[in-house]
């Protein structure tokens, strides 16, 4: 779980930003700062603000800095830094290996976002009615979520292994012949995306859930007394009053998707043949493989820029389909 | 729908959930060479807690899981505190550029991590922290996310609860300790839960900056036994099942929390 901001979060800074400057008059409770007090105020303020800022400043704002600064070198990490200014970027945008980079992070979520989307709402509405268990149940759904990528890496690598998987052994029984699954180029990607939607169902159905019970019942008893069926209820009541939910989980996996690595290293480790080489492993390799830190931080800018790109546009292009209350 | 169908597709459905980890169980237990038989056991014979006795001597096993328990609850308890600080300056605390500095905190929060793994490396290179625990802890000392979700809470306790406090003579810190962190504590309890979940499962970063065994943390430690032993999965497995307990245990007891927790952040 890297990420989970609200929508509404991002929204908040910029009013946040307009409305409490410097000089804004916000009613300040507590306590007023004493008489001989600005240089106490000022005291305590820097008491409570440096032990989040000091962090923050050295391993966040800093490496931001210097990841941008190094992305203007050629750089192996050893000897010294050789300025090319927009070189790597003009380097990355003709590369074979950066475009095929791409190409496999957009197939993982073109393969990965409707399974998991789709699967999140079938389940959600399945257990969103009163059954037996019902708790119990969303617990288990919810298991794989709280599990370490690598555990549900590993065990989905076995899970696939070609010639002993337990899978292609089932496939075997109803006299299907099981792929190669991670070994098998053309079947690599799949079985990644396959592992990463059974990973975070439960987390879609969990955000889905909270947004399915958010709706009143008296509109699908309304339409019930129209004579509405129930495939006209689900279409044209709750999809439209989940489509905040459905936003939040679309914003949220497309985030975690453009960044996706830890399934990929340990599953194919960006093979077999570069199969499945994604922007973040393609960073990692550009690092520590072949000592070219100075392209791994272009590349990572890439992605930061494509990832600020996409969410804008998706926040911008709310309005056209999200309902909000 | 018929009542029929939905059991069975839930229940279907949480078997496929189940699944893996059973056979992940299964596995750990079958003895040496029919871990590769086909077609499976699922009762294999002779099953035997060999591959656990053999993954401790692989792997200082046990120091790697102390290590991702002390890790995982320092940096949850790091972050719990400098968080909830800074959004009690934010909520409560004026001061000139109160809401530019804001808007960088949640700047950082778009950044998403490969961007500052090369330099963050880098840094602690410099610095000679890397293989060190501190490595481990620094990223994850401030969140930015924590302070947004605590500044939240804060700015939801009513300001005549500080009046009060003030009329009594606390001062900031007495308000801070007695008044807005126990008024706040069903935010820090989730924010805990998601702290302690990422550091737990986290991977890239320790995948970086740790070489030694004796500072691994267990992502890191199962995936170096999965590069060491590609053929022996019952270690593997053993592995990976004795990994899943403790946040099993976990999060069997925060059950509630979590999902609501997890469900509340996703509305508004």
């Amino acid at each position: 779980m890297k990420l989970h901001l609200p929508p509404a979060a991002r929204r908040s800074p910029a009013k946040d930003q307009a409305g409490s400057g410097a000089r804004q008059a916000v009613p300040e409770a507590g306590p007023r700062p004493p008489r001989r007090g600005r240089w106490r105020h000022a005291a305590t303020v820097a008491v409570f603000l440096l032990p989040s800022l000091v962090p923050l400043t050295l391993y966040t704002l800093i490496p931001m800095v210097g990841s941008f600064w190094t992305s203007l070198h050629e750089w192996d990490l050893i000897t010294d830094m050789r300025w090319v200014g927009l070189g790597n970027y003009a380097d990355l945008l003709g590369d074979a290996d950066t475009r095929a980079a791409f190409l496999h992070t957009l197939y993982f979520i073109a393969g990965y976002l409707p399974l998991v989307y789709l699967g999140g709402l079938g389940l959600a509405v399945l257990l969103d009615r009163r059954m037996p268990a019902r708790a119990l149940l969303r617990g288990v759904y919810f298991l794989p979520v709280i599990t370490s990528w690598v555990v549900v890496a590993l065990m989905w690598k076995w899970l696939l292994n070609p010639a002993s998987g337990i899978v292609n052994w089932a496939l075997g029984l109803v006299g299907v012949h099981g792929p190669g699954w991670w070994t098998d180029p053309g079947w690599a990607m799949p079985s990644i995306i396959l592992a990463s939607a059974w990973k975070d169902l439960g987390f879609v159905m969990i955000i889905l859930l909270a947004g399915l019970q958010a709706i009143p019942r008296e509109y699908q008893e309304a339409a019930m007394v129209d004579g509405a069926t129930a495939w006209r209820r689900f279409r044209h009541i709750t999809l439209p009053l989940l489509s905040p939910s459905t936003f939040f989980v679309v914003v949220i996996s497309l985030i975690n998707g453009f960044q996706v690595f830890d399934q990929v290293k340990i599953m194919t480790g960006g093979g077999p043949g570069g199969a499945t080489q994604v922007v973040v492993s393609q960073i990692y390799d550009l690092t520590f493989r072949y000592g070219r830190a100075g392209a791994a931080s272009a590349l990572s800018w890439l992605l930061f820029a494509l990832v600020l790109l996409v969410t804008v546009v998706q926040i911008r292009g709310q309005r056209r389909w999200v309902t909000y209350g | 729908m018929g009542k029929a169908l939905r059991y069975l597709l839930v229940g279907l459905g949480a078997l496929a959930m189940l699944f893996p980890f059973g056979w992940a169980v299964i596995t750990s237990v079958t003895p040496g060479d029919a871990v590769l038989a086909v077609p499976p056991d699922f009762t294999p014979e002779g099953a035997s807690l060999d591959a656990y006795g053999r993954l401790l001597e692989t792997l200082p096993f046990w120091r790697i899981v102390l290590n991702s328990a002390w890790v995982g609850a320092a940096s949850t308890a790091l972050q719990l505190l400098t968080s909830a600080m800074a959004a009690y300056a934010f909520a409560r605390l004026p001061f000139p550029g109160r809401g530019a500095l804001f808007a960088v905190y949640l700047t950082t929060l778009m950044m998403p991590l490969p961007v500052l793994v090369v330099p963050l490396f880098l840094e602690m290179r410099m610095f000679g922290l890397v293989d060190t625990y501190f490595a481990l802890l620094a990223p994850t000392i401030a969140s930015a996310f924590g302070v947004f979700l605590l500044r939240q809470a804060v700015n939801q306790v009513p300001r005549e609860f500080d009046e009060a406090a003030v009329l009594d003579g606390a001062g900031h810190f007495r308000i801070f300790l007695f008044v807005v962190l126990p008024l706040i504590r069903p935010a820090l309890a989730t924010f805990a839960i998601f702290g302690f979940m990422a550091s737990w499962n986290s991977y890239l970063w320790p995948l970086i900056i740790i070489k030694s065994p004796e500072f691994m943390t267990l992502p890191l430690g199962l995936a170096t036994l999965h590069g060491q032993f590609t053929t022996q999965w019952d270690v593997v497995m053993a592995g990976s099942v004795v990994s899943v307990v403790p946040i099993l245990v976990l999060y069997v007891f925060a059950q509630k929390h979590v999902i609501a927790s997890v469900a509340q952040s996703g509305l508004k």
